[in-house]
């Protein structure tokens, strides 16, 4: 279970990338792959510049590449597909070893390639130096909509509640020798389904008694709000700024 | 004498669906005291509890916090007066630090800045979690948990402090701290439970509530001692315990 779990995504550290306030280094990540999503897919070299500018920030968090490497496997559905491309794609055709690719589709795919492994690597990179719950914080200072910053709140504080419920409840079939083996077997799997939502349901509520007893009225109270010194913006700028200036090279040599 | 803390006269209520729960309460709880709430499942225990704070709202009779009526436009105020901790401290915890979950009731009440930051780390003091400050409450031990749980209502500074089965799940060392928490805490304090020892040992005042309606109230060691009591109301002792042969604390 615990893999799955968003905790295991940060990294401890006290880097100057893990100091910067969590809502500058949102508007970086978010304009840094804005820019790379940007960038026409004939132009390599500026994703190699990408890809240097954002392994140098990972080695300034001292972020472990292991720890990031291994958390790149989320992408692997989307590679899957970016692999098929070239042979399902129209066009002319070019030969590569044993297999006649289509032209377009592989430069298609080297396109999706490219743009999503950087988006997933700046991500990961966010998610290793900023606690999630300083995410949040900083999505807050950033107006994302009060509802969908206490949506993403409680599904991170309850992730592991439910998940060690259905986990319970998994060995409790388990314990009356239920196997998940055929077809015959779904029904059992619906129900448990059914009775974890139903149990969510109630402690939904139940979370919402607790909240209205302790003066709830609807809004979760602003205590700290996230403040970052023009210092700190400048260099949370540099990646997304050195980033830009690539791009307008790329477009213009 | 000054008002009562906790002043309920003929409290009725029925709930939606016609379920009567509660049928005439009368219970008065002074400053200071320590009273225990017993009763068999479904005798309205948590109906009661529910009333304290305005979260349902009478059917017939009143309910008064330290002379302020519960009613909609002292809601906020009854709210702070009456801290009711829950049984389960996964309903109660639900924001992603302890910090920011002990900061969510007071800050509600509009208390911000040094003042939030003090009553956060003295109510973690008395419950003896300060260390646990910054951790997110998912990696707590479920007595640490219930603690804090006990802080996020301390934070408030409530008159009485309601506890609704404070020891259940508890292994037996946590069920003990959790015990010298309560009785070091100078707040009156309500407590709801099926564990007659607990009662018997921080509570000098028990009530029993059955079907809906007071049927004793009187000192604990009277209450656990009237055997026909007991029977009659589905109370029974664990195993080897008898009040009779332990000194009142």
């Amino acid at each position: 279970m615990g893999a799955s779990h968003g905790h295991h995504l940060h990294v401890h550290g006290h880097s100057p990338v893990h100091h910067l306030p969590a809502h500058t280094k949102i508007v970086a990540l978010v304009t840094f792959v804005l820019v790379v999503v940007a960038t026409p897919r004939q132009h390599a070299w500026a994703f190699a510049v990408y890809a240097a500018l954002l392994l140098g920030v990972v080695g300034l968090a001292r972020v472990p590449f292991g720890h990031l490497g291994r958390r790149m496997v989320v992408e692997v559905p989307f590679v899957v597909f970016a692999v098929l491309l070239p042979f399902v794609a129209s066009g002319p055709k070019v030969q590569v070893g044993p297999f006649s690719v289509s032209e377009p589709g592989l430069l298609a795919s080297w396109g999706l390639l490219a743009k999503g492994t950087l988006g997933v690597l700046a991500s990961l990179t966010l998610a290793a130096t900023t606690e999630p719950r300083d995410v949040l914080a900083g999505l807050e200072r950033l107006r994302l909509p009060q509802q969908l910053v206490q949506i993403f709140g409680f599904m991170m504080r309850y992730l592991e509640v439910v998940t060690g419920e259905l986990k319970r409840m998994r060995i409790a079939r388990e314990s009356r020798g239920f196997r998940a083996r055929s077809l015959g077997s779904w029904p059992a799997l619906a129900s448990t389904v059914g009775a974890l939502f139903i149990r969510s349901y109630e402690r939904g509520e139940r979370i919402h008694l607790a909240m209205l007893s302790r003066g709830y009225t609807g809004r979760l109270p602003m205590t700290h709000t996230l403040t970052a010194t023009p210092a700190q913006w400048r260099l949370a700028a540099a990646l997304p700024a050195a980033a830009l200036l690539t791009l307008a090279a790329a477009v213009t040599l | 004498m000054s008002d009562p803390v906790l002043d309920v006269r003929g409290l009725a209520y029925a709930y939606p669906d016609g379920h009567q729960a509660l049928y005439g309460v009368n219970l008065h709880v002074h400053r200071g005291e320590r009273v225990a709430l017993l009763g068999p499942n479904g005798a309205g225990k948590t109906t009661l509890v529910l009333h304290l704070n305005g979260i349902l709202t009478a059917g017939a009779g009143s309910v008064a916090v330290s002379g302020l009526p519960v009613a909609k436009d002292t809601l906020q105020e009854v709210r702070r007066r009456v801290g009711v901790v829950f049984q389960d401290p996964d309903d109660q915890l639900f924001m992603p630090s302890v910090r920011a979950d002990v900061e969510f009731g007071p800050a509600n009440l509009g208390v911000r800045g040094p003042e939030l930051d003090r009553r956060v780390v003295d109510a973690l003091d008395r419950v003896g979690m300060a260390d646990f400050i910054d951790r997110p409450p998912h990696h707590l031990s479920f007595g640490q948990r219930r603690r804090v749980a006990v802080a996020t209502v301390l934070a408030m500074e409530p008159e009485v402090l309601v506890l609704d089965e404070p020891s259940s799940n508890l292994d037996p060392a946590s069920r003990r701290e959790l015990a010298d928490i309560i009785r070091s805490l100078d707040v009156t304090v309500l407590m709801v439970t099926h564990d007659l020892p607990y009662a018997y040992e921080l509570c000098p005042r028990s009530v029993v509530l059955s079907d809906g309606v007071v049927v004793a109230d009187g000192t604990t060691r009277d209450v656990l001692t009237d055997d026909a009591l007991m029977r009659a109301h589905r109370l029974e002792l664990p195993f080897g315990f008898d009040p009779r042969t332990i000194p009142a604390p």
